[in-house]
C-alpha cells in the first residue's frame, strides 16, 4: 500500500489545480475589473441615465448585484468548454486534424445520460430517491454518458477516419463534417422514434436545483446576494476532477507518455515499439469520455437538449482550443475557462452598456469574433509556441 | 466484371452513326415520356439523364451544342411550364449548380474548405432585398409595425444593375474575410467561413434594431422583380399555346425568366472557370492546393491567389443571392443556414472538386434526391400511415409510427452520407477532374 502511494506523482496532482485556481480567479478578476470599469465610466452617460430612468437603479450597482452570478455562470460553462475542448485539442496534438464530430460525440453522451435518469424517473425511483442516492443516480448517468460516448468516437475513428489517414489534409476533415451531420440526425431519428419528439428534458431531483446562499451585502437600496447554486457546484467540481484525472494520465503514466511520444513524432514512436494505432484509438476514447461527461453536465446546468445541442458548444470548445493553443492540453483549459468568462459577461452586459441595441443575442458569435482575432494577432495561441507545420 | 462488360459495352456502342442516334433516342423518349405522365418522377428523371448521355457519348461539338441548347431553352421550359413542379426542381438545380460551380473554384481549384460559402449568397440576397423591396423607408420602425403604404426605394428593373452590384459587394466580402484568415492553415480556414457563415446569419436575424435593415427572422418581403412586358407572355402563349395545352401566366413567365438567368449565370461561370484554368492564376490555384510550401518556394503569392480564388467564388455566390431574391420575393435567414452551405459543399464533393461536369451532376443529383425522392418517400410513409398496414415480422402499425419521422426533413443524415462514403469510396468524385484522373490512372497502373 505504502509503495502504492509512494509511486503517485503528487506533483502532477496538485500543479493542474493550482493552474485551474489561477486561471478562474485571474480570468474572473480580469472580467470583473473591465465590466466594474466600463459601468464607472459610464455611469454618467445616457446609458447611465437610462438605466436609471428604467429600474432605478445606478449603473455601477446594477453591475455588482450581477457579477457574483455571472463569474459563477462564467465558470460553469467554462468548465464545461474546457472538457469538450480537450478533446479537439487531444486529437489535434496526435493527428493533426480537427475532429469535427466531436460536438455531436458531447451531444450523444448528453442524450445517454439523460435519457437513463428519464428511464429511472419513469420508474419512479428517482422521485423517492435520498439525497446520496440522487448523486449516485447522477454519477451512474454520468459514466453511462462517459462509456457511450467514448465508445463512439472510438468506433467513428475505426470507421471514418483510419482509412483515410496519410491522404490530403481536406479529405478526413471533410468525412469527419459528414458524420458530424449523420449522427445529428441519427440521434433526431432515434429519439423521435421512441417518442414523439427529439427534445429531452433533464428530470429535477435530488437538491440540484437549490442555491447555497452564503450572505447578503447591502448596496444601495437592494442587496447583493452572495449565493452558488449546486447544480454549478457539481458541474465545477466533476470538470476539475476529470480535468486532474486527464492531466494525470498523460504526464505521469506509461501511457501518457506514450501518447505524448505520438504527438511528437508519429514514426518515431511507431520505431520506438508503441502501438501508433492503438495510441490512436485512445486518445480518441479519452477525448470522447470527457466529451461525454461534459455533455451531461451540460445537461445538468442547462435542463434542455436537442440533436443539434452539441453545434455552439463544440464550435466555441474549438474556439477555446484555439485560444489557449491547439494541441497544448493547459492551454485548453485556459482558452475554456477564458472563453466561458468572456461569453458570460457579454452576455449579460452587453445589451446593458448599449442601451439594447446589442445584447445576449450576440453572444453565440461573441466566441467566433474572438477565433479571428486571436488567429489574426496569435495564430499560435495564448500558450502555445509557434511550431513548424509538420511535413 | 460488370463494370468491365459495361466499359467494353460502352466502347463498342460508342463509335460512328450510334452516339448520335442514342442521344436523341434518349432526349426524345425522355420529353416523350414526361409529356404523356406529367406527375411521374421517373419520366422526368429518364429526361435529366438525357444530359448525362449528351455528356458522355462522343459525338461531335456543334451537335452537343445545338443538343444541349435545345433541352435546355426548348424542351425543358416547356415541361417546366406544363407541370410548375418540375420547373421548380429544375430551377433549384440550376440555383445550386451555379452556387457550386463557385464553391468548386475555392474548394476544388484553390483547395480551400469553405464551411460558410452562403454567407456570399446571402450578402446578394440581403443587398437587391434591402434595395428592391420597402425596407429603406422601414429603418426606423419595429418589424410588423411599418405602415403598408411605403413606396419602393428603386424600381425592379434596377436588379440587373444590382446583378453586378451584387458581384462587387461580394467580391469585396470575400477580400475582406480573406484578408485576415488566408494566411491560415486549410483547416483552421474551414472553421473560421463556418463561423463568419454563422455570423452573417445571426446579424441578419438580429439587425432589426437599432434600425431596422434585415426585418430579423420574418424576413424581407415583397421584393421587386424586374418588370415582364406583356408582349413576351403574349407571344409565348401564341407560340407555345399548342404544345403546353393552357395559357401560361406571367408568373409562371417569371419561373421561367429566372431560370434562364440561372443558366445565363451558370454559363458565364462554366466559361470563366475555363479560361481560368489554364491560365497563370489557375496553374497558380493547382500548385496552392497540391503543395502550399513548393507553392511559395516557386515564387507564387500564395496570400494573393488565395484571395483571388476566395473572392472569384464569393462572387458568384452574390450574383446568385441576388437572383435568389428577386425570384422568390421573400428571403429571410433561414435560407441561409450552415446546412445550405454543407448541402452545396456536398454538390461538390459528390460530383468531384475542380470537375465542372461533376459538379453540375452533383448539384443535380443532391438536389433530386432533395427534392424528389426524399419528399416522395415521405408521401409514401404518409399513405402507409394512413392505411391500416401492419410492418410484417415485427408487427408494428404504421399509423402509429411517429409524426415526428418525416424523411423530407432528413438532409442533414444525405449530406452526412454522401460525404462519409464518397471519402471513404471515391474521394475524386463520381466524375474526376482531368488532373485527378490522370493522377488516379497513374497510380493503377503502377
Amino acid at each position: 500500500m505504502i509503495r502504492f502511494l509512494k509511486r503517485i506523482n503528487v506533483y502532477e496532482l496538485v500543479r493542474p489545480v493550482g493552474q485551474m485556481m489561477a486561471f478562474s480567479l485571474g480570468s474572473a478578476a480580469f472580467m470583473s475589473a473591465i465590466a466594474i470599469s466600463l459601468a464607472l465610466a459610464l455611469d454618467d452617460t445616457a446609458v447611465g441615465v437610462s438605466l436609471m430612468d428604467k429600474y432605478n437603479v445606478s449603473l455601477f450597482t446594477y453591475t455588482m448585484l450581477n457579477l457574483p452570478q455571472v463569474i459563477i455562470d462564467g465558470l460553469t460553462i467554462g468548465f464545461v468548454y474546457a472538457a469538450i475542448a480537450l478533446g479537439y485539442t487531444m486529437v489535434y496534438g496526435v493527428l493533426e486534424f480537427i475532429n469535427f464530430a466531436h460536438s455531436e460525440i458531447f451531444a450523444v453522451g448528453a442524450f445517454v445520460g439523460v435519457e437513463l435518469l428519464i428511464a429511472l424517473d419513469g420508474m419512479g425511483i428517482l422521485a423517492g430517491a435520498s439525497l446520496g442516492m440522487a448523486y449516485a443516480y447522477l454519477i451512474l448517468a454520468i459514466l453511462l454518458g462517459m462509456i457511450a460516448a467514448g465508445g463512439l468516437a472510438v468506433a467513428v475513428e475505426r470507421v471514418a477516419y483510419r482509412p483515410l489517414r496519410g491522404m490530403s489534409r481536406l479529405v478526413p476533415l471533410i468525412s469527419a463534417i459528414g458524420v458530424s451531420f449523420l449522427l445529428q440526425d441519427i440521434i433526431r431519428l432515434v429519439e423521435s422514434l421512441t417518442s414523439g419528439q427529439f427534445n429531452r428534458i433533464m428530470p429535477t431531483f435530488g437538491n440540484f436545483d437549490s442555491r447555497i446562499i452564503f450572505g447578503k451585502i447591502a448596496m444601495g437600496s437592494s442587496n447583493l446576494t452572495l449565493g452558488i447554486s449546486v447544480k454549478s457546484i457539481i458541474v465545477i467540481v466533476s470538470a476539475v476532477l476529470m480535468l486532474v484525472g486527464l492531466n494525470y494520465l498523460v504526464n505521469a503514466t506509461r501511457v501518457g507518455k506514450a501518447m505524448r511520444a505520438v504527438a511528437q513524432d508519429r514514426p518515431t514512436a511507431s520505431l520506438m515499439g508503441i502501438n501508433v494505432n492503438r495510441i490512436i484509438s485512445l486518445t480518441f476514447l479519452v477525448g470522447g469520455l470527457l466529451g461525454g461527461a461534459a455533455g451531461v453536465l451540460y445537461a445538468l446546468k442547462f435542463t434542455r437538449i436537442d440533436p443539434f445541442v452539441g453545434f455552439f458548444p463544440g464550435l466555441k470548445a474549438f474556439t477555446a482550443a484555439v485560444l489557449g493553443g491547439i494541441g497544448n492540453m493547459t492551454g485548453a483549459v485556459l482558452g475554456g475557462i477564458v472563453l466561458g468568462m468572456l461569453e458570460t459577461f457579454a452576455g449579460s452586459y452587453m445589451g446593458v452598456f448599449t442601451m439594447g441595441a446589442a445584447g445576449s443575442e450576440y453572444k453565440d458569435i461573441f466566441a467566433f469574433s474572438i477565433l479571428i482575432l486571436v488567429l489574426i494577432f496569435r495564430p499560435q495561441g495564448l500558450m502555445g509556441k509557434n511550431v513548424v507545420q509538420k511535413a | 466484371m460488370i463494370s468491365l462488360f459495361l466499359k467494353d459495352l460502352f466502347n463498342r456502342v460508342n463509335q460512328g452513326r450510334w452516339p448520335y442516334l442514342i442521344v436523341i433516342g434518349h432526349i426524345l423518349a425522355g420529353s416523350l415520356l414526361v409529356y404523356t405522365q406529367p406527375r411521374s418522377n421517373l419520366a422526368f428523371l429518364v429526361l435529366m439523364t438525357s444530359f448525362m448521355s449528351l455528356y458522355f457519348f462522343t459525338t461531335s461539338v456543334r451537335f452537343k451544342l445545338i443538343a444541349g441548347t435545345m433541352l435546355a431553352l426548348v424542351i425543358i421550359p416547356i415541361v417546366g411550364v406544363r407541370n410548375i413542379f418540375y420547373l421548380e426542381v429544375i430551377f433549384q438545380i440550376s440555383v445550386f449548380a451555379a452556387l457550386a460551380l463557385g464553391l468548386n473554384i475555392v474548394v476544388g481549384f484553390a483547395g480551400l474548405l469553405d464551411l460558410g460559402y452562403v454567407a456570399f449568397y446571402a450578402v446578394g440576397a440581403y443587398l437587391w432585398a434591402f434595395f428592391g423591396s420597402q425596407q429603406f423607408y422601414v429603418l426606423h420602425f419595429a418589424p410588423g409595425t411599418q405602415p403598408s403604404d411605403l413606396p419602393f426605394l428603386l424600381p425592379g428593373d434596377a436588379f440587373y444593375m444590382f446583378l453586378l452590384v451584387g458581384v462587387v459587394i461580394a467580391g469585396l466580402t470575400g477580400i475582406l474575410l480573406g484578408l485576415p484568415v488566408l494566411r491560415l492553415r486549410g483547416d483552421y480556414l474551414a472553421i473560421v467561413t463556418l463561423g463568419f457563415g454563422e455570423v452573417i446569419r445571426v446579424l441578419a436575424n438580429n439587425l432589426d434594431k437599432p434600425l431596422n435593415f434585415t426585418n430579423g427572422p420574418q424576413g424581407i418581403t415583397p421584393i421587386q422583380r424586374p418588370s415582364m412586358p406583356d408582349p413576351v407572355v403574349e407571344w409565348f402563349n401564341s407560340v407555345f399555346r399548342g404544345v403546353v395545352g393552357h395559357d401560361v401566366t406571367p408568373a409562371d413567365m417569371y419561373n421561367l425568366m429566372f431560370y434562364i438567368f440561372a443558366l445565363i449565370v451558370i454559363i458565364v461561370i462554366i466559361f470563366v472557370t475555363r479560361r481560368l484554368d489554364d491560365s497563370k492564376l489557375g496553374r497558380a490555384w493547382t500548385a496552392v492546393r497540391e503543395d502550399e510550401t513548393a507553392a511559395i518556394a516557386q515564387g507564387i503569392p500564395l496570400v494573393k491567389m488565395k484571395l483571388a480564388a476566395f473572392a472569384v467564388g464569393a462572387s458568384f455566390a452574390g450574383v446568385m443571392g441576388v437572383l435568389l431574391a428577386a425570384s422568390r420575393t421573400f428571403i429571410s435567414p433561414e435560407s441561409f443556414s450552415f446546412m445550405q452551405s454543407i448541402g452545396v459543399l456536398t454538390m461538390v464533393i459528390l460530383g468531384g472538386a475542380g470537375s465542372i461536369p461533376g459538379v453540375i451532376l452533383g448539384a443535380a443529383t443532391v438536389t433530386i434526391l432533395n427534392l424528389q425522392v426524399l419528399q416522395g418517400f415521405s408521401l409514401y410513409l404518409n399513405e402507409l400511415r394512413q392505411s391500416d398496414a401492419v410492418m410484417p415480422i415485427i408487427n408494428f402499425a404504421w399509423k402509429d409510427l411517429s409524426p415526428q419521422l418525416d424523411p423530407a426533413k432528413y438532409q442533414r443524415m444525405l449530406f452526412g452520407l454522401i460525404l462519409v462514403l464518397m471519402m471513404i469510396f471515391r474521394p475524386a468524385g463520381l466524375i474526376p477532374a482531368t488532373r485527378r484522373k490522370r493522377e488516379i490512372d497513374a497510380e493503377e497502373t503502377n
